[in-house]
């Protein structure tokens, strides 16, 4: 997507977000801040996937890792009297980008079918980890004592933390913006197009992509410290391949390699999951065929319906 | 005499029961254009992939610029200077044309580490890369998305991303084949312009632009070097004219 419009797009979006609390108070309506948050949360992990999904073509089936790994980091410290939230999140980002780069490091030397079958094994690995922690709860998990401190912020203020997930969103989608557009970004997506012709040019597409896979890491992490305060919860669920599943669909549902689409699809996948919910208690079966129609009619998703066909530029 | 630019020493490839490289030894000075040519299936791409670094001989040795580049892959050789076109087109074709050698240009220059400015508004990328498109003859399609170039195009921009890595050696896989007359004629005479620029080694089935092209030539069959020499000895050669007997080899004229 040309910068201009990108940058368009973020500013009315944002802006459009930034509307979401006082209309719900207006309407009396504070549950919507609760779910519009959740889909911000979800839109930065599905988004943290298309830089490696969408630009670097690397179908990782295992991202919801990150996004336990960030949760568990928020949920151990505070069982441990450890509430400051720079610890906390400094804490998701750090170690979720060190599980992606060993998973990485491990996962980017195969590809196809083994690169999803192994980022998928490390994932379920960390599940079993997570359950087998008894004195974080095992695998019912445990409930997060209080949310994070950050001084005067208060995050148990549900507008405040709503402006705190939407300023981080916004933020991660900015530099995500100018990473798939600078020359790193160019090496990677290079190395998706055409992996044995960037390598023929010269480059050595395995430390990008590595680099990608860990800058993807750390945002899913992010994602998780936000979610673990979301809930107020934290189960080793989060890590589950479902959860893995659901997140890679947000990305294909709005439209892989344009990190707007999946921030679209995750709004679009949580809202059906919460209309359809409401009407019926068999809302899987109805959400199955209209994602099926979405996928097969709109190849490039939600955002390539929406943006008409401009072809990609390089 | 000073050590060639490029020097293969007993090199063999074996695929299965074929032998695909089979002992060659093949010398290549700085500043020549030399041709490999042979009927099809001789070994003339496995070759160049093994040149290139992307194919693992099972024996032998490829010295380049001074060095034994053996066991150096693709992307190292490429930045100390050995660069490839390949027979089957191999572009990225998600990219406008212009992108495609922008890219090449930056995989030379380095420093791809960088995380902030957009690369398209790079002019040490872009301004290098309109002036190789330019040479080649596609500068007016350089916005154009690879994947909607006419064949020949694609062809052009083939070599230019090549081209665009500033190689001291230059492995041309069947620089014109799929060509329109026209097109291959004019491509012929921009490899012309590169002699002496740059070192050449061209593999092609078109014969006119062998010998046009070509100082020496080297016939390759079943994988073995049969004859190597000016293209004038080459013609002459009974063994080369057995080998591609029913196949096009200009006489002398
Ligand atoms: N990866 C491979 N695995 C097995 N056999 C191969 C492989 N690559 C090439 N061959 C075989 O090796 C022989 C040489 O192939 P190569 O492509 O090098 O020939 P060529 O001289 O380039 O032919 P052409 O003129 O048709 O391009 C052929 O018999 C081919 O089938
Ligand atoms: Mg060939």
């Amino acid at each position: 997507m040309a910068r201009g419009r990108r940058a368009l797009v973020l500013g009315v979006g944002g802006l459009a977000l930034a509307l979401v609390p006082p209309l719900a108070a207006a309407l009396n309506q504070p549950f919507y801040v609760d779910l519009f948050r959740r889909m911000m949360i979800f839109a930065l992990a599905a988004a943290s996937l298309d830089l490696i999904l969408g630009y670097g073509g690397m179908v990782s089936f295992g991202h919801a890792a990150y996004l336990g790994i960030g949760a568990y980091a928020v949920g151990i410290p505070a069982f441990h009297g450890v509430d400051n939230g720079f610890v906390q999140w400094g804490l998701a980002i750090v170690a979720s980008g060190l599980a992606a780069l060993v998973i990485g490091a491990i996962s980017i030397r195969t590809s196809g079918v083994y690169f999803i079958m192994i980022t998928l094994a490390f994932a379920q690995m960390l599940y079993y980890l997570g359950i087998s922690l008894e004195t974080y709860g095992g695998d019912n998990g445990m409930r997060l004592a209080r949310r994070s401190l950050f001084g005067p912020v208060d995050l148990t203020n549900p507008a405040v933390f709503y402006y705190v997930v939407l300023v981080i969103l916004v933020l991660c989608l900015v530099v995500g913006g100018h990473v798939v557009d600078s020359r790193f970004g160019m090496v990677i997506r290079a190395a998706r197009s055409n992996e044995p012709r960037a390598r023929a040019i010269g480059f050595s597409p395995f430390r990008y992509k590595l680099a990608a896979f860990t800058i993807a890491g750390s945002m899913g992490g992010l994602a998780g410290a936000l979610l673990a305060n979301q809930t107020e919860y934290l189960t080793p669920d989060f890590m589950h391949w479902t959860r893995s599943g659901e997140i890679m669909f947000m990305v294909i549902l709005g439209g892989m390699g344009t990190l707007i689409g999946p921030v679209v699809g995750a709004i679009v996948l949580l809202l059906l999951e919460d209309v359809l919910s409401a009407l019926t208690a068999h809302w899987q079966i109805v959400l199955g065929p209209i994602l099926i129609t979405v996928v097969l009619f709109a190849r490039r998703g939600l955002h390539g319906l929406l943006a008409g066909a401009r072809p990609r530029d390089g | 005499m000073a050590e060639p630019l490029l020097a293969i020493r007993g090199l063999r490839k074996r695929f299965g029961g074929l032998l695909a490289t089979d002992q060659v030894d093949l010398n290549v000075v700085e500043g020549e254009t030399y041709a490999i040519i042979g009927p099809n299936g001789a070994g003339k791409t496995t070759l160049i992939g093994q040149l290139a670094g992307e194919l693992r001989p099972d024996a032998g040795a490829i010295r380049f610029a001074g060095r034994d580049v053996t066991r150096l892959d693709a992307p190292r050789r490429c930045r100390l200077g050995l660069a490839r076109s390949f027979q089957i087109t191999s572009i990225f074709p998600d990219f406008s044309a212009l992108a495609n050698v922008a890219l090449a240009v930056q995989a030379h220059a380095g420093g791809s580490f960088r995380f902030w400015r957009p690369a398209a508004g790079e002019r040490s990328l872009t301004e290098p890369a309109r002036a190789v498109l330019d040479s080649v003859g596609l500068g007016g399609r350089a916005d154009v998305l690879a994947a909607n170039l006419a064949h020949g195009e694609q062809r052009q921009l083939e070599i230019a991303m090549a081209l665009a890595t500033k190689p001291r050696l230059l492995l041309l896989d069947e620089p014109v084949a799929g060509m329109g007359l026209d097109e291959s004629q004019r491509m012929v005479r921009f490899l012309g312009t590169l002699k002496g620029h740059v070192t050449i080694v061209l593999v092609e089935h078109d014969m006119d632009a062998v010998f046009t092209l070509a100082d020496r030539i080297s016939v390759m069959v079943y994988g073995k070097i049969i004859a190597t020499g000016t293209p004038r000895e080459v013609r002459g050669n009974p063994d080369v004219r057995r080998a591609y007997l029913g196949e096009e080899v200009p006489s002398p004229c």
